[in-house]
């Protein structure tokens, strides 16, 4: 029994753990606090911008490392976080509106390494500082809208057919259709049945009515494409904001997560993320007296709302369009007044919608109305939030022509509001309102003072159990160390190389952590071979003895802290799932370097040789 | 060097009845705490509105206090964070109150109250069904972690032993939990990681033993149980010692160096590490043993190869 592995082995680990270090390297130039500075509204940063942006730095005496212009956008290096902070103020005051200046950090990372890919770890926002949403879709408006929807196109399509009915009404989670006669019903069934086939269908003759609801399978798809619409909005809305590497994840069935890394201005990101704004158009009702409608004789077809002064205005409940068909929107002047408008654009279906509805009311005044949906704090019975609707005409003009897919709205009072009314219709109207259930915001000084003690938690670790090891196993406990050290390597490297993986403050504990617990498999192994050696064994049949029985030990052993971190992962949130991630990789790296890792350091040493004591 | 010098085998299973008493003890003790005192439960599973502030000078309590007070929050909590210059701000949930003033309200309240310019270094609002939600899940994966080990240890070891170790697990996070409760210390959701860390580490502990256990038992040829466990746990002894040792170790340097934010963390898994190696010696082995763990039921079932014990010989 000599103990020697197999040269492919020994060159595995090398390989494996210089292509760890490799990509663990990057952390090591870590990163530079900087401005990226990114056009809005189509407008593309270019030479000249560069030129402005080192215009301001030089006259606000502001020193930065470099600044260089990539990729359609200005990055500005810096070497503290104090200067990145006073020149993002500068750069944001000097440059205007039609740029989006955002704090952000880059690697510092040379060339070459990261020509191969190597990136440093993505740091947490308890590590980096920033902002961290958690949003709750509201799923009543959201299956409201599809019931509408339902009740909308159940008309359309019994018209087409030439059925009469009596009613169509939502009624619970459905919709239900009443009937003159039972012919009608059974007609208006087979037809419906053939377009809602994924829909449930009872009919009650006796009362001649039809029940149409949504099938369980339909209520989770309706569920899911409003969460997916509202994530893709959101989205949108945060790149309109110009936040560097933000985050947009869902969240369980009704919770989106946003993060903004290094955004402290929290008042402006929830005005643009949190506002669900949408316009819907309709007809001024100018048949009846707005007066007696005040007093409360609101004509059965029509509804009140106020103005943007104030004043009630009587509107037709007829909705001639939706804001989901915008597809554009911008501000812009007009000509001639040069007061601020929005100039909109609609999708094909919302211009022949809307071409189809003003062509018989040229003439006629049409009201714009603004709703912005709003969570009140406060819960219905069944625990979800309560929304409320804020709604108001932002502006009543007389349709002068027949209007197409493009059209201007007027009535904002300053250039301000009209950029950013044209920024939440451009990024679209959310299906259902959304509330910010959770909010936390880290300053960035707090960030980095997390890393810095985060660091030294490690390395004081790190040290103490080197020192032990090195003490109690001697020549052995050296080799335990340098498995130690590349499992910190690989874990490092791992995390830096995985996309989605994050490095937070409970991350950090969790790397400490598998420090603490990495030496257990060598421990094993080491007790197992100072076992062999007092039952009499040679040194090397102790090493092989060692290293064999202690091996499904160490499986077992690991495998089930793993499953414990893997439930962790899947259920965890934020700060869990970081450390639930750096346990989980540590697990696995620490089984490799300690079990094969030493093995083929033991080896190398004194595997092949004959030998009377071993150094343990 | 060896801390541990063995020589003969410790009768650790003839204290068992003394350590049962001793482990129900504490258990009830936990278990009352847990239902007089509650869990101090953190703004993760409350909701409500936390703020962290830098002074520039040490932070004067009760000034803060009274400021707030005046500005109608007087169920703040205020207390010291980490320095004498950081104050923790706590605020219940509160209904029809927007999160967003909260904050600026509340520093701008602060500023002009005492004169001091601040730095805003966290603020954190969560809302109470988001708790709710929390609470939820988070039982549930300590449920789940359970029931995936209870699983796996059966198929891979036996019944008894499944139950001992899980037995073990619900020990050790019943006096952690316990621990909290009793000492009144915030429960977030770091803190239940650390649990949850906690039942990895210790059924690590729990498994070494029990796999040594089903070794011996397959070796040792004479021995009643309870003999066989002994030798098991004596042999592993140094074992378990070390790597608690140095898990303990590192565990130190994350309660003293790594900041005031995972205080609750590494607290947890101090307390846990020490609870896991007691309970991984005592508690797992005595319920085996009592559940009536014999030979039979670990002896492999798969009759070896003829001849592979020739082949160990040549090796």
């Amino acid at each position: 029994m000599l103990n020697k592995y197999p040269l492919w082995k020994t060159l595995m680990v090398v390989f494996i753990v210089a292509i760890g270090a490799l990509y663990a390297l990057p952390n090591y130039y870590g990163e530079d606090p900087a401005v990226q500075i990114s056009g809005t509204k189509g407008v593309q940063a270019d030479l000249s911008t560069l030129d402005a942006v080192k215009d301001t730095l030089a006259q606000a005496n502001i020193t930065y490392q470099s600044a260089a212009l990539a990729n359609g956008q200005v990055l500005v290096r810096f070497s503290d976080y104090k200067t990145q902070q006073t020149a993002n103020e500068s750069l944001s005051n000097s440059l205007g509106d039609a740029y989006s200046v955002a704090l952000n950090l880059t690697p510092a990372t040379p060339e070459w390494l990261a020509s191969l890919g190597g990136v440093p770890m993505k740091l947490g926002l308890d590590l980096s500082g920033g902002v961290h949403f958690l949003m709750e879709v509201d799923m009543k408006t959201a299956m409201g809208r599809a019931q509408e929807n339902m009740i909308g196109d159940f008309r359309t399509n019994l018209r087409k057919e030439k059925i009469r009915y009596r009613s169509v009404n939502e009624s619970g989670n459905g919709v239900e259709i009443i009937f003159r006669n039972a012919d009608d019903l059974a007609n208006a069934e087979s037809v419906l049945k053939r377009t809602y086939g994924d829909y449930l269908f009872v009919d009650n003759e006796d009362k001649l009515s039809l029940k149409i609801t949504m099938t369980d399978a339909k209520l989770k798809e309706t569920r899911e494409f409003a969460l997916q619409q509202n994530i893709t909005i959101i989205r949108n809305r945060v790149n309109e904001l110009g936040v560097a590497e933000p985050l947009v994840q869902r969240q369980g069935a009704k919770h989106i997560v946003v993060e903004l890394p290094g955004v402290q201005d929290t008042a402006r990101a929830k005005e643009i993320l949190g506002a669900t704004a949408t316009l819907q158009f309709h007809m001024v009702d100018q048949e009846h007296d707005l007066r007696a409608a005040v007093n409360g004789r609101v004509p059965p077809g029509s509804f009140l709302v106020n103005d943007q002064n104030g004043q009630p205005q009587l509107l037709k409940k007829r909705i001639m369009l939706r804001g989901e068909h915008i597809i554009g929107a911008a501000p812009s002047r007009d000509q001639q007044t040069s007061r601020p408008q929005v100039s909109i654009d609609l999708d094909s279906k919302g211009g022949s919608i809307f071409s189809n509805a003003t062509k018989d009311n040229i003439g006629k005044p049409m009201a714009t109305m603004f709703i912005e949906s709003k969570a009140t704090g406060e819960k219905n019975p069944d625990g979800s939030l309560k929304f409320t609707q804020e709604q108001e005409v932002i502006s009543v003009a007389t349709i002068q022509a027949r209007l197409g897919s493009k059209f201007v709205i007027t009535g904002q009072e300053s250039p301000a509001e009209s950029q950013n009314l044209a920024l939440l219709l451009r990024a679209g109207a959310l299906i259902a309102p959304i509330a910010i259930v959770e909010e936390r915001t880290v300053g960035p000084s707090l960030g980095a003072e997390n890393v810095q003690l985060g660091m030294q938690a490690i390395l004081w670790g790190f040290a103490m159990v080197l020192i032990f090891m090195m003490v109690y196993y001697r020549k052995f406990g050296v080799v335990a160390n340098l498995a130690l050290a590349a499992n910190l390597v690989l874990i490092v490297g791992i995390m830096s190389l995985i996309p989605g993986a994050t490095l937070t403050l409970p991350g950090m504990a969790g790397i400490v952590l598998t420090v603490g617990m990495a030496v257990d498999a060598n421990v094993l192994i080491f007790e197992r071979i100072r076992e062999e050696l007092r039952e009499g064994k040679t040194p090397q049949q102790a090493i092989h003895h060692g290293y064999d029985s202690a091996f499904s030990t160490i499986i077992d052993a690991n495998i089930t802290t793993l499953i414990a971190a893997l439930i962790l992962f899947a259920v965890g949130t934020g700060p869990i799932k970081g450390f639930a991630v750096t346990l989980s990789i540590g697990i696995i790296t620490s089984m490799f370097t300690s079990i094969i890792g030493t093995r083929a350091v033991v080896n190398a040493l004194w595997g092949g040789k004959k030998i009377d004591k071993l150094s343990i | 060097m060896q801390i541990l010098k063995i020589k003969e085998n410790i009768a650790f299973m003839s204290q068992r009845k003394l350590a049962s008493i001793f482990s129900i003890i504490l258990v009830v003790v936990s278990l009352t705490s847990l239902a007089t005192n509650k869990l101090n439960w953190g703004l993760d599973f409350t909701g409500g509105t936390l703020l962290e502030i830098g002074f520039e000078q040490p932070a004067d309590l009760s000034k803060i206090r009274t400021v707030l007070e005046s500005g109608g929050f007087a169920d703040a909590v205020v207390q010291l964070f980490g320095s004498s210059n950081d104050v923790l701000i706590r605020l219940g949930q509160r209904e029809n109150v927007k999160a967003e003033m909260l904050g600026n309200q509340i520093l701008g309240l602060l500023e002009q109250g005492t004169g001091q310019s601040i730095d805003m270094r966290r603020i954190e609002f969560v809302g109470a069904n988001v708790g709710d939600e929390l609470t939820e899940q988070g039982g549930l994966a300590m449920l789940t972690a359970l029931i995936c080990i209870l699983v796996y240890v059966a198929f891979r070891f036996e019944w008894r032993f499944a139950l001992g170790s899980v037995t073990a697990l619900a020990h050790d996070v019943i006096l952690t939990l316990g621990l909290f409760s009793f000492l009144g210390l915030e429960f977030d959701l770091t803190v239940l990681a650390a649990i949850l860390a906690v039942i990895g580490y210790s059924l690590n502990d729990t498994i070494v033993v029990s796999d040594r256990i089903r070794e011996n038992f397959r070796k040792v040829r004479k021995g009643t149980p309870e003999e066989i466990i002994n030798i098991s746990l004596t042999q592993t002894l140094s074992r378990t010692m070390i790597t608690s040792l140095t898990t303990f170790l590192v565990l130190l340097a994350l309660f003293f160096k790594g900041g005031a934010l995972i205080h609750g963390f590494s607290t947890a898994l101090l307390f846990g590490i020490v609870v896991g190696t007691y309970s991984s010696i005592y508690v797992a082995s005595t319920v085996a043993l009592a559940l009536g763990i014999s030979k039979e039921d670990l002896m492999p079932e798969v009759i070896e190869k003829e001849g592979a014990d020739q082949e160990e010989l040549r090796m």
